[in-house]
C-alpha cells in the first residue's frame, strides 16, 4: 500500500520552468513519477521537459486530472501557490520552498485546512513511496521499497536514516519530510495514524528536532493509538537555547522545546528513543527482531 | 532579527502605541541634552543591549538631577552589562535611552507570538507584569490570559476587552487599553514580527497606559519585504564570525567546543554536533554549508571555522544525495589547500561515487582522514584532538 503517494499519483509541478523546478522535474520523471503538468503563470501553452505547462493550477487540473502538486516557487510567492493549489482542489500539496514568512504561512495553513486538503511542508524534502512515486528533492536511489515508514522534520538527516535502513536491508513504505518551519501543514500525528492503518508498514521511524511541541503530541498519540513499533531520534541535544539552528522552527524558546524534554516524553510513551543518530537503523532492526 | 528597546518603541509609536517621552543617547553629552529636553525629574537611564534582565544587572537607573544623569551615563556607557541572558562575558553598552520617569500604579504584561501548536498568533496578557514571564508561564500558567487570533479576521476588539477586563483594569480604562492592544496587534502584523512584548505594560497614577519597556523581534524570513529594517540591525550585538558567515549566506552559530563542524543540512548538522558530544568532545559550532556543498561555499566555511582559535580539528559530514561525492571531495581538497588548513580534517561523505571520493582523499597528502558513517567520523575526529 504505502501512504499519501503511489502509482496512481498524477503530479503537477508549480514553478516547473525555474531552475529548481526543471532539475527536480527531470529527477522525479527519471524515478518514475507520473508528472502530468506544470504551472508557470504567463508560460501556459508551452511544453517544458516534454510536459504541458499551464498558467493556473485550476487549468492544469481540468486538463490533466492532476491529483497532487509540488511547489518550487520562491518564498515571496509560495504561500499564494499553496492556496492556489488548494483552491483548485488538489488533495495533496507538497511545498519544498524554504524561507516563507511565518505570517504568510499562518494564512495559507488555515486556507488549506478550511478546504480539507493535505499540505506537506513547507521547507521540506518531500514525500517518497520507494519504487512507486517520488515527489520532492530527495535522492531516490538511497531508498528501497519495504516496510518502514519514516517521518522527519529534516532533509539530509532523513537521508542519513533512510541510508542506514537500506544498508541493513530494511526498505521503506513511505518517507515524509514534514518540514523545518514553525508552521507546517502536517505534523507527525496525522501521518502516524496513516502508517498504523497501512498494511505495508511494520515499523515507523520518527525524527524530530528542538523547538515546538509536535514530538510530545506525537508521543502521546503513539502511546494511545499505535500498535506498531516506533523508533525516535531528536536532533539538537547539544543546541544552545534561544538560537535558531538553521531551520526557522528549530529553536529552544523560553526554556521550551529542548531535546531532553522531547526524548523523555517519547520514551515515557513507549517510543524507542536513540541518542546517537548512527543507531537509528540498527534500532529499527532490533525492534523488528530481524 | 532583534532590535533595541528604543528602536522598538519608535516603531510602535507610529502605530499609536503609547510610549513614555524619551531620547536615545550615545554620549554623556547627548544624555544631558536628552534630560534637558525632557525637562522633568526623575528621568530613567536605560542601557540599550539585546538582552533581557537589564534592570537586575544594573542597566536601568533613576536620575533626579542633571549631575546624576551625567554620572550614570558615564558609568553605563562602555560598561559590560551582565544579565541572565548575556552569559558571563556580558555585553558592552553603547547606547542609552533617557526617558521621563512615570508614577507607577500597576504593572502588567502583554505579548504577541505565533503559537506553533495552534498555527496562529496568540495575544497574551498577565497581571504579573514586570516579572520574568517565562517563570510565570512555568510556575503559574493560569496567570497568563490568552486570546488566539483568527488569521482571516485578525485580533478583534472583543478579544482586547476580554483581556483588559481579565487583567482587572477599571472599567473607565478599558477603552484606552483596547486601543493600545489593537495598535500593538496591527504593529505585529505590519512589521512581520515574530515577537512583540510589552513588559511592563504600565498603568500610571494619573490613569494612563504606557509601554514602559518594549521588545520586538522580526521574522527573518520576511525581512525581504522590509528593507527599511536593515538599518536597525546592530552588528555590535552579534558574534563577529556569525556576521562574516552571514555575508556568504552560511548558517553558522559559534559554540564553545574544539571540533569545528561543516555539514549539509540543518538537521544533520545538529545530529553531527550531538554525535561529537556522545564521542566525548564538544562541537565548536553549528554550520550548515548548504545542499550542494560547492567548493566556494566549503572554502568560505573553512575560513570561518578556522578563525575560531578553539578549533583543534574539523569534521566534515556531507550526505551527497543527488550531488556527487567525488565532486564534493575535490572541492574540499582544493579549499583545504587554498586556505592552508593546518588542523586534522575528518571527512565523511555518503552518496553517489563515494569510493572515488575516498580515493581522492587518500591521494592528497593533506592531513585529511576518511571516515565511514557518522559514528566512525565522530570517533576519529575526537581521537585527532587527543
Amino acid at each position: 500500500m504505502s501512504i499519501l503517494v503511489d502509482r496512481s499519483t498524477r503530479l503537477v509541478v508549480q514553478g516547473i520552468t525555474g531552475k529548481e523546478g526543471t532539475f527536480h522535474t527531470q529527477q522525479m520523471k527519471a524515478y518514475g513519477t507520473n508528472v502530468v503538468a506544470g504551472v508557470t503563470p504567463g508560460k501556459g501553452g508551452i511544453r517544458h521537459e516534454d510536459i504541458p505547462v499551464f498558467n493556473t493550477v485550476a487549468e492544469a487540473v481540468r486538463e490533466t486530472g492532476a491529483n497532487a502538486s509540488v511547489i518550487y516557487v520562491p518564498p515571496a510567492f509560495a504561500a499564494d501557490a499553496i492556496m492556489e493549489a488548494a483552491d483548485a482542489g488538489i488533495p495533496l500539496i507538497v511545498c519544498i520552498t524554504e524561507g516563507i514568512p511565518t505570517l504568510d504561512m499562518v494564512k495559507a495553513y488555515h486556507y488549506v485546512k478550511s478546504r480539507n486538503v493535505r499540505l506537506i511542508g513547507p521547507n521540506c524534502p518531500g514525500v517518497i513511496s520507494p519504487g512507486k512515486c517520488k515527489i520532492g528533492i530527495m535522492p531516490g536511489h538511497i531508498h528501497r521499497e519495504g516496510s518502514i515508514g519514516v517521518i522527519s522534520r529534516s532533509g539530509t538527516l532523513t537521508y542519513e536514516a533512510v541510508d542506514q535502513l537500506t544498508k541493513l536491508g530494511l526498505g521503506q513504505s513511505t518517507c515524509i519530510g514534514i518540514g523545518g518551519d514553525p508552521i507546517v501543514g502536517t505534523l507527525y500525528t496525522e501521518l502516524l495514524e496513516l502508517f498504523e492503518k497501512d498494511e505495508q508498514t511494520e515499523a515507523i521511524v520518527m525524527i524530530g528536532e528542538i523547538g515546538g511541541t509536535a514530538e510530545e503530541a506525537a508521543a502521546e498519540y503513539v502511546r494511545d493509538h499505535l500498535s506498531k513499533p516506533v523508533i525516535g531520534f531528536i536532533a539538537g541535544q547539544t543546541a544552545p537555547p534561544g538560537r535558531r539552528m538553521g531551520h526557522a522552527g528549530a529553536i529552544i524558546a523560553g526554556g521550551k522545546g529542548t531535546a531532553a524534554e522531547k526524548m523523555a516524553r517519547m520514551s515515557a510513551c513507549g517510543i524507542r528513543v536513540v541518542k546517537s543518530p548512527a543507531e537509528i537503523g540498527q534500532t529499527v532492526k532490533e525492534a523488528l527482531n530481524r | 532579527m532583534k532590535i533595541h528597546e528604543y528602536q522598538a518603541k519608535q516603531l510602535l509609536a507610529k502605530y499609536g502605541v503609547n510610549i513614555p517621552r524619551g531620547f536615545v543617547a550615545h554620549t554623556v553629552q547627548e544624555a544631558l541634552e536628552a534630560a534637558r529636553q525632557l525637562a522633568t525629574f526623575p528621568v530613567v537611564v536605560k542601557a540599550q543591549i539585546h538582552a533581557g534582565g537589564r534592570g537586575k544587572g544594573g542597566g536601568v537607573k533613576l536620575a533626579n538631577s542633571l549631575d546624576e544623569v551625567s554620572e550614570l551615563a558615564s558609568k553605563m556607557l562602555g560598561m559590560k552589562l551582565v544579565t541572565h541572558q548575556t552569559g558571563p562575558a556580558g555585553r558592552e553598552v553603547r547606547a542609552l535611552l533617557i526617558e521621563e520617569g512615570l508614577a507607577i500604579k500597576q504593572e502588567f504584561y502583554l505579548g504577541i507570538v505565533v503559537d506553533r501548536a495552534a498555527s496562529r498568533p496568540v495575544f497574551m496578557a498577565s497581571a504579573a507584569g514586570g516579572m520574568d514571564i517565562e517563570e510565570v508561564a512555568s510556575s503559574r500558567p493560569e496567570a497568563i490570559l490568552k486570546e488566539y487570533v483568527d488569521p482571516t479576521v485578525g485580533f478583534q476588539p472583543f478579544q482586547a476587552r476580554k483581556l483588559a477586563f481579565g487583567l482587572g483594569l477599571p472599567a473607565e480604562l478599558v477603552s484606552q487599553a483596547v486601543r493600545f492592544m489593537l495598535a500593538l496587534y496591527q504593529a505585529f502584523v505590519d512589521m512581520d514580527a515574530s515577537l512583540v512584548e510589552i513588559n511592563p505594560f504600565l498603568l500610571t497614577e494619573d490613569k494612563k497606559l504606557y509601554a514602559l519597556d518594549a521588545k520586538v523581534n522580526f521574522d527573518d524570513n520576511a525581512l525581504f519585504r522590509h528593507k527599511e529594517y536593515a538599518s536597525l540591525r546592530d552588528l555590535n550585538e552579534e558574534e563577529p564570525l556569525e556576521i562574516e558567515a552571514s555575508k556568504f549566506d552560511l548558517n553558522y552559530i559559534k559554540l564553545d567546543g574544539q571540533i569545528g563542524c561543516m555539514v549539509n543540512g540543518a538537521g544533520l548538522a545538529m545530529a553531527t554536533m550531538d554525535i561529537i558530544k556522545l564521542a566525548g568532545a564538544e562541537p565548536a559550532n553549528f554550520l550548515d554549508v548548504g545542499g550542494g556543498a560547492s567548493q566556494e561555499r566549503v572554502e568560505n566555511a573553512f575560513r570561518i571555522l578556522l578563525a575560531d582559535p578553539n578549533v583543534k580539528a574539523v569534521l566534515i559530514n556531507i550526505f551527497g544525495g543527488i550531488v556527487r561525492c567525488d565532486m564534493v571531495a575535490a572541492g574540499v581538497i582544493e579549499a583545504a589547500k587554498k586556505i592552508g588548513v593546518n588542523v586534522p580534517i575528518v571527512v565523511r561523505l555518503e552518496g553517489t561515487n563515494v569510493e572515488a571520493a575516498k580515493e581522492l582523499i587518500r591521494q592528497t597528502g593533506l592531513n585529511v582522514i576518511s571516515a565511514d558513517g557518522m559514528k566512525d567520523a565522530a570517533e576519529k575526529v575526537v581521537a585527532a584532538i587527543r
